[in-house]
């Protein structure tokens, strides 16, 4: 269902599927703007990048922008926020909903002035016309009805008009979060609310067979046990009185079966040997593809990577009547209401979904899952509103987790060690189990009910976005490639959208390898990638990461070691290049990074450098650190102790330049560092160590493991 | 409702943010969940319940501890400090301001907790090298990979500090 102008062309962003003016902005009385956004805040700082964008487009001052919380009973439905989509989706249609509604106010103006609508001019949104003729968006509110559908007629500004987007605009979040006001989820409080707390098993699947509830009920402040099947919850008039009874809960239970683990230590071997669906995702074929003289095949590894928000996930829930309002960080609050309709069984419109901030998000994490959490619960609370948060050890391993994933590449080479031909294989669950858009629930306690739903095994959306095989393709001119990605059919360790999803690994596999050939020839790395990058963009920011980085005048060995790496996201997003500093034998430290970006037109410039900053500090976590830990029966990295993530004291110098190209069309910056940032340290530690790391991360063990391999 | 814990209740008496209260509680439950719950001062984060992140830090006589592993017997008599009591809008704490004007974060669920550790630093030493600051932050974690605008902020705070 999408909606076309009147040219037959499809509508920008989500205008297209959300064409009615009316649902993305309204003139209120007071003199402002309120605008209503279907994506929300998950710590980008998109709030503020929209808040400049309607600012530039109806030239109102942006104090007065007014962001509505998006809910599903009213925002518009824009899908999930993720995939860095927001400002091409929001953004782009909100600008142009901005621009349509600012034309009917002009020619609204016009007419009640009795003059040209061209004559007119907007300032602050006061409509002024030739000899101090006045009047307002917000006078005119009651004569022009936003409650039509957009023509896709009124173009936005051009970019040389545009005063606020293109500049750095503070943040319209932080003052609440350093002065420390509610803010988050966490912090909502209503009236009556109870606190809940979920009973989990270890394994995926198994079955609670013994629970002594006693010893839960007698805690001063225990209201009420809910169960249904192997889901158990407990409810308590405060926060710790639940924490009482859920640990007294814990020690009560017996559970039985579930999924068994795979061996933490042969984990590739793993992958590689389960049952799979195969698809051959690109191939090319050009006639330069000779017959080989050698050929060169690595192997390479990622494990499961771990959400790790500082928050654990929270929601709340209250019945009222037939029906449940339940409050969530979810990413898609309409996706998370089909799922919750789905397994409490109520038609849509008895579920309503308000979003509320969480803390940062980087995929499908545990949001959805407590949603659900929160609204069983909230059954057996008798109308009392629930607040269900997860515990720190839920967090880190009932969330989904990123796939681990094992990657070949082999390149058939001529005799000067040239590339005639590159296959690139993946093995991984695929990357996609989010709430919505399946025909099955994905959410964790749907499978735990009594009559539970089946457990889904994740799935890879297609090229070019694609999941497991996201930014598989070699972004470099070569003559001939198949890309092959083997989807596991078992999924034991529950995994789905963690950022960047495959792109992290496959540009670590192809970077390295990429560096791995250089090498051979004895060819300067940044040389030897800008001789097969045809697309101009790519190789502006790869010279201009070089260039900014003093590759040319670097000085490695005894210890120091500097590496490069590029993509683009998604082979259709952001450009990112990354120069890496590392040094150190044992322990690598990564000292310095220099990324240069092109995410074409840019809304917030520092907006764009906090996000890419960020994602290159947590890439370098997961490059560096990040491995979830397992026996055969249980996630044993279920404290920050047996997950440590990158700390102050370890985090590089990071610096970011952004290309500039106001005339293109904008494009996320959230996940475009992932890759290029492990490939570039990989590469950063063969030259300091002489030592190829092909199994991340990259920690003294895996270090010494590659040392012995070569 | 049952009255075996019940009787575990006490009434406390604690000095939080300048002003004297008293709550009634079980002496030995974390003083996060009564700044939170009891007091609703909500700026300090839940966000492990361990002592190992950094998102309840709050101070107690002037050193930044984890409130969520700290039982409220412990602040009892104490100065608690919570970020509310740092500073307002009004009147901020110059590490608030400074953490406005460096952008300092992305989701900000960890700011409270990295506040109060700075203030405990700035407090020992006005004058704290980067290393020094990034050693004293190494308790706090951050997710979001926004460390290095947070030392910068820390770093010109001490700046303004010492310059007023
Ligand atoms: S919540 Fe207290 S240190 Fe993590
Ligand atoms: S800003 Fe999100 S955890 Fe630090």
């Amino acid at each position: 269902m999408s909606a076309t102008t009147q040219q037959g062309k499809a509508l920008p962003g989500s205008l297209a599927a959300n064409p009615l003016l009316a649902q993305w902005l309204r003139f209120k009385p007071e003199g402002t703007v309120e605008v209503s956004p279907g994506k929300v805040e998950i710590g980008q700082g998109i709030l503020t990048a929209l808040t400049q964008i309607v600012a530039d487009e109806l030239d109102v001052e942006p104090a007065r922008v007014k962001l509505k919380v998006a809910s599903t009973a009213g925002s518009p439905n824009e899908g999930v926020t993720s995939g860095s989509l927001s400002v091409q989706q929001c953004g782009i249609a909100l600008r142009h909903a901005c621009a349509e509604a600012r034309a009917m106010f002009l020619a609204a103006a016009a007419e009640r002035l009795g003059v040209e609508a061209g004559t007119l001019a907007v300032e602050d949104g006061t409509i002024v016309g030739p000899e101090n003729a006045r009047t307002s968006y917000w006078e005119l509110a009651g004569f022009v009805s936003l409650d039509v559908p957009a023509s896709g007629k009124a173009a936005p500004k051009p970019a040389a008009a545009r005063r606020h987007t293109g500049h750095s605009a503070a943040r319209v979040d932080i003052p609440d979060k350093v002065f420390g006001r509610p803010r988050y989820i966490h912090d909502l409080k209503l009236p009556r609310m109870l606190h809940g707390r979920v009973l989990r098993p270890q394994a995926r699947g198994a079955a609670l067979v013994a629970l002594n509830e006693e010893a839960a009920r007698t805690v001063a402040g225990f209201v009420a046990l809910a169960r249904d099947g192997n889901f158990v919850g407990v409810l308590a008039e405060t926060e710790a009185a639940a924490e009482r009874c859920l640990a007294l809960l814990r020690s009560g239970a017996e559970w039985r079966g579930g999924e068994e683990f795979p061996d933490e230590a042969k984990l590739t071997d793993w992958l590689k040997s389960q049952p799979v669906e195969t698809k051959t995702v690109d191939s090319r074929e050009t006639a330069r593809a000779g017959s080989p003289a050698g050929r060169m095949r690595r192997q390479y590894s990622r494990p499961f990577i771990a959400h790790g928000s500082i928050a654990p996930s929270c929601a709340l829930a209250r019945w009222s009547g037939s029906g449940v309002h339940v409050w969530t960080h979810s990413q898609g609050i309409y996706n998370l209401r089909a799922e919750l309709a789905a397994v409490l069984k109520l038609p849509l419109e008895e579920v309503v979904v308000e979003h509320a901030e969480g803390a940062g998000c980087y995929g499908h994490n545990g949001a959805d899952d407590v949603a659900l959490d929160a609204a069983l619960l909230a059954r057996a609370a008798d109308g009392r509103p629930v607040r269900v948060l997860w515990t720190r050890e839920d967090e880190l391993t009932r969330a989904p987790f990123g796939a681990a994933m094992a990657v070949e590449i082999e390149a058939e080479l001529d005799g000067e060690g040239e590339i005639l031909r590159w296959r690139h294989e993946l093995w991984s669950n695929g990357h996609a189990a989010r709430p919505g858009r399946g025909s099955n629930p994905v959410l964790l306690a749907a499978s735990e009910l009594a009559e539970p739903f089946p457990r889904v095994v994740s799935t890879n959306p297609p090229l070019p976005a694609g999941g497991a095989e996201r930014n598989a393709v070699p972004i470099y001119d070569l003559p001939a490639w198949d890309i092959v990605s083997h989807r596991l059919l078992v999924m034991p360790v529950r995994v789905s959208a963690l950022r960047s999803l495959g792109a992290f690994a496959n540009v670590f596999a192809i970077e390295s390898f990429i560096d791995e050939l250089a090498a051979e020839r004895g060819e300067d790395p940044v040389a030897f990638r800008l001789r097969h990058l045809g697309n101009p963009r790519a190789r502006a920011v790869l010279e201009a990461a070089a260039g900014r980085a003093g590759w040319g005048s670097r000085r490695g060995g005894e210890g120091t070691g500097y590496g490069v790496a590029l993509a683009r996201y998604k082979n259709m997003g952001a450009y990112c290049a990354v120069v890496a500093e590392v040094e150190g034998e044992e322990d690598i430290r990564v000292r310095r990074l220099v990324l240069a970006v092109d995410v074409g037109e840019v809304i917030n410039p520092d907006g764009v450098k906090n996000q890419i900053e960020g994602g290159a500090i947590q890439a370098t976590s997961w490059t560096l650190k990040e491995a979830v830990r397992f026996d055969r029966t249980r996630i044993t990295s279920d404290n920050w102790e047996d997950y440590p993530i990158l700390k102050f004291s370890e985090v590089p110098a990071v610096e970011v330049e952004i290309l500039s190209r106001p005339e293109e069309p904008p494009m996320g910056a959230g996940e475009a560092a992932q890759g290029p940032v492990a490939g570039a340290i990989a590469n950063a530690v063969f030259d300091a160590l002489g030592v190829r790391v092909r199994s991340l991360p990259i920690t003294r063990d895996n270090i010494i493991a590659a040392m012995e391999l070569s | 409702m049952s009255g075996t814990s019940k009787a575990m209740a006490e009434r406390v008496k604690l000095r939080v943010n300048g002003a004297e209260t008293a709550v009634e509680a079980d002496p030995a439950s974390p003083l996060l969940g009564v700044l939170r719950e009891t007091l609703g001062l909500t700026g300090s984060r839940f966000g492990c319940g361990a002592g190992l992140c950094g998102a309840c830090f709050v101070l107690i006589d002037g050193h930044a501890v984890p409130s969520c592993d700290t039982p409220l017997w412990a602040a009892a008599g104490k100065e608690v400090t919570t970020v509310e009591g740092l500073g307002t809008p009004e009147h901020p704490h110059p590490l608030q301001q400074a953490f406005i004007d460096e952008q300092a974060m992305q989701c900000g669920y960890c700011v409270s907790g990295i506040l109060m550790s700075a203030a405990a630093l700035l407090r020992r030493n006005a004058d704290p090298s980067e290393a020094e600051v990034r050693e004293v932050l190494d308790r706090n974690l951050c997710r979001c990979g926004a460390h290095n605008r947070m030392v910068r902020a820390v770093l010109k705070a001490a700046r303004e500090m010492g310059a007023a």
